[in-house]
C-alpha cells in the first residue's frame, strides 16, 4: 500500500473499509473474520497506546452487554449476546467498559498493563456494602 | 412530490445573481448550505425562493458562517448529492480552509463567487482579491464577464466538475455589483434542456452507499500526501482542459453560444494586447475597436478559465503581439501581479518574446474607464514603436496622488 504510485490511488484520499461488498459480511461474519481491506484500521494494532488494561472476570458478569454497547472501538468480544473477553489489539485502555459495568463487584476492572491477569482475578474485590 | 417547471421567456432580464440562481435551479441541486454576504446574497436568496415555491426539490441549510456553509456542502457532496452555494470576499476568505478539503476529497461542488475586495479597509465593491485568494486551492475557476456568462458557465461548471474523470469543485466568478447587480438580457434554456445538458447526477464513492463503506478525508502524512496532491495536480493540468473544451463544444451545439478557455478579440494581427478578466474584458474590447479605427493594431485577451491556467492557449493567443499589458485587479501586496507573473511564465520560452508590463487597476470598485484603456494602449504602442519597454514593470491605473510605479 505504502509503495503505490500517484496514479494507482483511487481519487479523493478515501479509504475502502472492505474488499467487496460490506452487506454480505457485516451481518453474518464475526468482526475478526470479515474481508477487511488493507487500509482498514482493523489491520492495525493500537495495543501500545494502553497504560491501563481492562481485566474481565466472568464470575460476576451478567451479560448485560453495556460494555459492548459503550466501547468506542468495538473491542468487547461478544458471542450470542454473551460477553467473552476483550480484543486486546484494538483496546486503547480508555476504561469506559469498567465505568458502565453495573455489577457489584464490577466484572471489569482496570489494572496496570504489566500485571498478570490470573493473579488479579484471584484477588478480585469483594462485594461492596450497599451505601445508605 | 414533484416540483413545478418554471416558464422562462427566451430572453429574461436578469442580473448576474439571478442568472446564477436560475442555473442552480435548473440543475436541480440537492443541497445548498449558505450564509449571506454582499454582493452574493441574492444568489442563494433567489434559490431559497425557488425552493419555497416548489420549483426545486432539495435542502436549504442555513448555517452560522461561510466556513460552516462550505463544510455543509462538503458533507452533502461526500454523501452523494449535487451541491452548490455562493460567497464573496470575507466570506470566501473564511471558506478557504474548507476549499482545500473539497478539492482534496475530489468532491464536485459549484461555488458562485461574486468578486469583491478584501478588507481592510472594509469595502463591499468589486475587485478580484477573492478570486486570487482561491487560485491555489485546487478548484476549477471560471470567469464570467456578464450575466449571460454567469448563467451559461454555471451549467457548464456542473457538467465539468461532476465528470467522474475530473471530480473537482468549480467556482464561477463574476464581478461584484458590475455583473451581480446589473440586469441585462439573458438568453435562457428551458428547464428540460438545461437539465438535460447538465445531466443526472451520478455519485461516486458516496458515503450513503452502505454496501461499500468508505472513509472520507483521511489522514495520510508523508506516506501518501504527496502522491494524492500529485494526482490532483495531474488531473487539473491534463484532464480538465479537454473536459472543459468538450463541454464548451456541446454547449455551443445546443445554444450557438461559443466559449473559449482564452477569449481572443482582434488578436490575429494585433501588435498591442490587453490581458484582463471580468467586466474589464468588455470595456477593453470596445476600446480596442476604437484604437483600430485610429490605426493601432489593438487586441484583447480575456481569461475564461483562471485555474487550471491555460498556459498553452494563452501563449498561442499572444504569440504574435509585440507589447502586452497584464491587468491585475487585486492588490499585489509585494509582487508583480498574478496575471503578470503567469503571462511571463507562459511566454518566457517563446521564440519571439513580447514585452509585458503589469498594471494594477480597479481596487475596491474603482472604475476602469475607456480613457484609462486608451492611454494604456498608447503606452503599449509607444513601446512597440521604440522597440523596447519605456514603461515601468508595474504601474497603477487611476490611483490618486503622485504617479505610482515600480521597477
Amino acid at each position: 500500500m505504502a509503495n503505490k504510485g500517484w496514479d494507482e490511488f483511487e481519487i479523493g484520499a478515501m479509504l475502502r473499509s472492505f474488499d467487496g461488498k460490506a452487506a454480505d459480511v457485516i451481518a453474518e461474519t464475526h468482526q475478526e473474520d470479515r474481508n477487511y481491506s488493507a487500509s482498514n484500521s482493523f489491520t492495525a494494532s493500537v495495543a501500545d497506546w494502553r497504560i491501563l488494561k481492562p481485566v474481565f472476570n466472568k464470575d460476576f458478569c451478567i451479560d448485560c452487554q453495556f460494555c459492548w454497547v459503550y466501547c468506542p472501538d468495538m473491542s468487547i468480544i461478544s458471542r450470542d449476546k454473551k460477553m467473552v473477553g476483550v480484543d486486546m489489539d484494538h483496546c486503547k485502555g480508555c476504561g469506559i467498559c469498567v465505568e458502565v459495568c453495573p455489577t457489584n463487584p464490577k466484572s471489569l476492572l482496570m489494572f496496570d498493563e504489566h500485571v498478570d491477569e490470573e493473579t488479579e482475578i484471584a484477588q478480585w474485590p469483594a462485594k461492596d456494602e450497599e451505601k445508605k | 412530490m414533484a416540483f413545478d417547471k418554471m416558464e422562462l421567456r427566451d430572453v429574461e432580464v436578469w442580473d448576474g445573481n439571478m442568472a446564477a440562481s436560475q442555473a442552480m435551479r435548473q440543475a436541480q441541486i440537492d443541497v445548498v448550505a449558505a450564509y449571506p454576504i454582499t454582493p452574493s446574497t441574492p444568489v442563494v436568496e433567489n434559490y431559497a425562493g425557488f425552493l419555497a415555491n416548489n420549483y426545486v426539490e432539495g435542502e436549504f441549510v442555513m448555517v452560522e458562517s461561510e466556513h460552516a456553509a462550505m463544510s455543509g456542502c462538503i458533507g452533502a457532496a461526500a454523501a452523494g448529492g449535487r451541491v452548490a452555494t455562493a460567497t464573496s470576499s470575507q466570506g470566501f476568505a473564511l471558506m478557504v480552509e474548507t476549499l482545500y478539503q473539497a478539492s482534496g476529497m475530489r468532491l464536485p461542488i459549484v461555488l458562485n463567487v461574486v468578486n469583491r475586495a478584501l478588507a481592510a479597509p472594509l469595502n463591499v465593491n468589486g475587485d478580484h482579491s477573492d478570486m486570487y485568494l482561491g487560485r491555489d486551492s485546487g478548484w476549477i475557476q471560471f470567469d464570467a464577464y456578464c450575466p449571460q456568462d454567469v448563467y451559461d458557465l454555471n451549467l457548464i461548471a456542473f457538467k465539468v466538475s461532476e465528470d467522474h474523470d475530473v471530480r473537482l469543485p468549480a467556482m464561477v466568478h463574476q464581478d461584484g455589483f458590475m455583473t451581480s447587480h446589473t440586469a441585462q438580457g439573458v438568453s435562457t434554456l428551458d428547464d428540460d434542456t438545461a437539465y438535460g445538458f447538465v445531466g443526472e447526477y451520478k455519485p461516486m464513492n458516496d458515503m450513503l452507499d452502505f454496501d461499500h463503506p468508505v472513509t472520507h478525508g483521511v489522514q495520510t502524512e508523508e506516506d501518501w500526501h504527496f502522491e494524492h496532491k500529485a494526482r490532483q495536480h495531474n488531473d487539473l493540468m491534463t484532464k480538465v482542459f479537454p473536459k472543459i473544451q468538450s463541454a464548451f463544444d456541446e454547449f455551443e451545439k445546443l445554444t450557438g453560444r461559443k466559449y473559449n478557455m482564452v477569449e481572443s478579440y482582434d488578436m490575429d494581427d494585433a501588435d498591442v494586447a490587453v490581458v484582463c478578466m471580468g467586466t474589464s474584458v468588455e470595456t477593453a474590447r470596445e476600446v480596442a475597436t476604437e484604437m483600430r479605427s485610429k490605426g493601432v493594431k489593438a487586441g484583447v485577451v480575456g481569461l475564461r478559465v483562471v485555474r487550471p491556467f491555460p498556459f498553452m492557449e494563452v501563449a498561442e493567443a499572444l504569440k504574435g503581439a509585440k507589447a502586452i499589458a497584464a491587468l491585475d485587479r487585486s492588490s499585489p501586496n509585494g509582487a508583480p501581479g498574478m496575471l503578470f507573473n503567469e503571462l511571463a511564465g507562459a511566454m518566457y520560452n517563446l521564440e519571439t518574446r513580447p514585452m509585458i508590463s503589469g498594471y494594477v487597476y480597479g481596487l475596491g470598485g474603482r472604475d476602469l474607464t475607456k480613457v484609462h484603456l486608451t492611454d494604456l494602449y498608447n503606452e503599449l504602442q509607444a513601446n512597440v514603436d521604440a522597440g523596447k519597454i519605456l514603461t515601468p514593470l508595474q504601474q497603477f491605473i487611476g490611483v490618486r496622488g503622485p504617479k505610482l510605479s515600480f521597477l
